[in-house]
Order: structure tokens, then sequence, then C-alpha cells
């Protein structure tokens, strides 16, 4: 066991850190923020996962980024730095996307929610905050449309679940009932008035996304508030870990890992959120050479078949120890309680029920191909 | 949680329980709740011959992989079975749920290790900072 690393002080924190820390929370560096990666008083990341996966379970998400550009030429502008059709999206509606570089490799991927007929929120991750505003700022400069880093106003937080709309209706005058996935609407919350509430998540479950003033006694406040209202539902305060283990499980691409600057939008299996057909968009060009030149990795899901857990880097090798490719991201899947990974491999070597070997400490490792997502929460009426 | 003052320990947080010749090695509660929830105990096989300060083995958590690092020198007798389908054993019962078992090469290597004292005083700083 080598030494625990130290948190340092100049990691950036959220206005719920001195929550975190009160309620125990171990902290962690995650992308320069010192985030709460798991909840021992909740019993873990194990029962924080199974808590979201059948009941419900809140998360800090302040640390993600919003930018907002609103003005006439806001479509024009959100159609030009985006891969999805934004111009399908009716007020209040969201979409998954991504900003792309001109050779069709990733910025960030982003989630699009127009907020009024100009207005558009991009949602956007942590560790990529300065430079997806920068590079938003810098390519719609042709525009007119305001650019702004919303990023510090929001403290926002995740109700993820099943029970999720149970809970947060609890707290809400907004009709959630009438709220579908990937919309949005505005709600008195906790006594705040005009509260953005999106029908978002990174988790595979239902859910909702909520954006409230980043003052600290306000966002304690209601993040205590959601934890009482949720207490007969079962609901468990949970850390970046399980957020990661779900989001594995639902494979939901996270930064830096299935998606970068040297991976394209075919490789990471984003075909259905790129709209080749919409006018233009930076990357386009790049990105139909590829498709006609065909992909020459694929992201495959892998099932651990011997004992051994594929982690984030591990090299995947063929049966006489041959580099295929490498994982992106391996853990323990709580819910299936099998070891699961996603690896860029050959598309010849990622058909389903193959088998492939990833290294784990100098000695291969049987896993087998399998279909993703490895988790597909079940449709209720 | 206490730590056993019939135990010595590590600064990589692993214990050893001598008896004559045998010498009994698990991981300490401080190192089992910095991992978190464990999913996997990867343990050499009877007979290997393990060697003090190298690694003999790993223990997996949901989030990492760490070593597990010999505290003494000498050859496994017997290897806690159970760990292998039941690993959240560790961190239920970390100073009852051993992992292995050796015929010590040399029992007065235990003497530079740990005490029990010592060792909370070492986590207690490591964790101050």
């Amino acid at each position: 066991m080598p030494a625990v690393e130290a948190t340092t002080p100049t990691l950036r924190k959220t206005a719920l850190h001195s929550t975190h820390r009160q309620m125990g929370a171990k902290m962690v560096d995650f992308n320069g923020w010192e985030m709460p990666v798991e909840y021992p008083s909740a019993g873990g990341i194990i029962a924080e996962h199974m808590a979201v996966r059948t009941a419900v379970g809140i998360f800090d998400v302040s640390h993600m980024g919003d930018i907002r550009l609103a003005g006439p030429d806001a479509l024009a502008a959100v159609q030009h730095i985006s891969m999805n059709d934004a111009s399908r999206l009716a007020v209040n509606q969201a979409q998954y996307s991504a900003l792309l570089y001109p050779q069709g490799t990733f910025v960030d991927d982003v989630i699009i929610h127009r907020l009024a007929e100009h207005d558009y929120l991009l949602v956007i991750n942590a560790g990529t905050r300065e430079k997806d505003f920068d590079w938003v700022q810098e390519n719609t400069r042709q525009f007119d449309c305001g650019v702004e880093n919303l990023s510090d106003d929001f403290t926002q937080i995740a109700i993820q679940g099943r029970k999720a709309a149970r809970l947060l209706q609890k707290l809400t005058d907004a009709d959630l009932s009438g709220l579908r996935f990937y919309w949005v609407t505005y709600g008195t919350l906790c006594g705040l008035r005009n509260i953005l509430i999106a029908r978002t998540g990174y988790t595979g479950e239902d859910g909702f996304e909520i954006y409230i003033p980043s003052d600290e006694l306000v966002s304690a406040r209601v993040w205590q508030e959601i934890l009482e209202a949720g207490a007969e539902f079962g609901v468990v305060p949970c850390g970046l870990g399980s957020r990661n283990t779900l989001r594995l499980e639902a494979r939901l691409p996270l930064y830096g890992h299935e998606i970068s600057d040297t991976i394209n939008v075919w490789e990471a299996g984003l075909d259905r959120f790129c709209r080749m057909d919409k006018p233009e968009f930076i990357g386009q060009s790049a990105l139909a050479l590829a498709q006609a030149s065909g992909t020459k990795r694929t992201l495959a899901g892998l099932e651990m078949i011997e004992r051994g857990i594929a982690r984030d880097g591990y090299k995947v090798l063929d049966g006489v120890g041959r580099e295929l490719g490498y994982v992106t991201s391996g853990s323990y899947a709580p819910f299936f309680k099998k070891n699961i990974a996603l690896a860029y491999v050959a598309p010849e070597f990622s058909a389903l029920g193959n088998i492939l070997w990833v290294e784990i400490r100098g000695r291969g490792v049987q896993a087998r191909v399998v279909t993703t997502p490895f988790y597909k929460r079940p449709r209720t009426v | 949680m206490s730590y056993p003052t019939d135990f010595k320990y590590t600064k990589e947080h692993e214990w050893i329980k001598g008896d004559g010749k045998v010498a009994t090695i698990g991981i300490t509660h401080y190192a089992q709740d910095s991992l978190g929830d464990i999913v996997f105990v990867e343990l050499p096989k009877t007979g290997t011959q393990i060697t003090k300060g190298k690694t003999f083995g790993s223990v997996e958590s949901v989030k990492a992989v760490s070593d597990l690092y010999a505290p003494a020198s000498g050859v496994v007798t017997d290897v806690n079975a159970e760990l292998a389908n039941s690993p959240e054993k560790v961190n239920k019962d970390p100073h009852g749920s051993w992992m292995i078992k050796i015929n010590l090469q040399d029992p007065n290597e235990l003497n530079s290790l740990l005490s029990a004292a010592d060792y909370e005083k070492f986590i207690n700083e490591e964790t101050a900072h």
C-alpha cells in the first residue's frame, strides 16, 4: 500500500465544499477541484452506486462549467461550434452534443440547453472549462451573439435515480411529471424562485440537474433539504467514485478517456449525436474524409472472464500477446458484480463474443467483447 | 479502530503477527479505509518465496489498485482462500482477515517494524498534512 495522496490547498472548491467535509466525505483532486470521491457515511462507492440504481442519490456537480450564448445569431453560433443539430431544439429542450476541433476530434462533450428563442446554455466539463470558453469565444466572433462564462454562478446538484422525480417534486412547484428526459423547466425550489431544472444526468438513470445560485449558505441549505426530503426514499449523498462507475455501466463517455483531442467522433461511436447533414460545423469536413477512409479503431465493451480488473490505460492484447489497443475506462461494476471496461481496438477485433486479453501487471487476463451500454435502465410506462 | 499491540506494522500499511517461525500478514484498518470498497485481492500461491520490502500481491478497490509489500521474507505456507470470493471481509475486519501465512526466514526481521503505538503516530501524521 503506497501512501495516500494528500490534497493541496491550491485546489478549487465548490460552494458545497464545507458541507462535504462536515458530512465526512473523502475528498480527492479531480481535474484541479477538491471534490468528494465517496461518502463513508453513505456506505461508500458501491452503496452509493446501488442507491442510484435502485432508489435515488445526489451529487454535487458544481465543478461543471456553463457557457451562455445569447443574441440574434445564437443559433448560427451554436450550429457552427457543435456537432449535433441545435436547430431541432424547441425552447426548453436539451441535447447531447460536442465541440470539435477542425480534425473532427473533441474539444469537449456538452449538453446544449435552449433556454429561449435566441439563448443557449452549454454545460461543459470541469477539466476543460477555460479551454472550452476560449474555444467558444474564439470561434463565434463572426456572429452577433454574446458569450458569457457562467461557470462560477451556479451550484449544480444532480438528483439521480428512479425515485428522483418523487423526491424533487416535494421541493418544487414545477410540474415534473410533465417534464420529459432532456427537457428543462423552471420553478420555485426550496423557496428559491425561477430555478432551472433539467431532466438530465450522467448515471444511466432518470434524474434531474438543478442550477441554484452558488452562494455557500443557500447551497448548503438546499443540499440539506434534498437529503431530508429524500430520507423516505432512501436518498444518499454520492461522490465522483460512484458517478464514474454509474456512467461507465451506462457507457457514457468521459473526457480524457473515451473522448479526447486525438479521438474522433466515429471512433467514439457517437455517430447519432453528429449531424453530418446539417449545413456546416467545425470538424465536419475532416469527419467526412474519416468516414470515407474507414475507422481504424472502435470503442468496444469488455467483460473480464478471468479474475482481474482492467484499469484505464492497460493494454489490450491478442492470444499471442500482440498489442491491439488500450483500455479507456475499467472498473468493478457494482450493479453486475463483474469487472467491465471500455477499450479502443481495431474494428476487426470488436465483434461481440470475441475473446481478448487485457495486460494486468504483466499478465494477459481473458476478456470477452460484450454489447454496450452494459446497463440500460428499465423503461417504465 | 484500535491496532493490536501483538502485531507489527509497515509504513505501507501491512500488519504482521509473528508466532515463532510462522507469521500471519494482512492490511491495516487505515489501509482498508483509505482504499474504500475492496473488490479483488490477488495473493501468491503456497510455496512462493516473498522478500521483505518487495510486492507479494495486490488489493483492488472500486477506485484503485494497490500493491502489497512483504513486511518480512519467507515462504508462503497458507493463503486465505475466503478472500477470493469475499474480498469485502478485509473492509469489515481488516485485522482479522489475514491474507497469507509465511515461514519466516529470519524472525528478527520483525524487530525493525513499527509497533502499534508507532504506527498510530505515523498514520496520524500522514492524515494531518
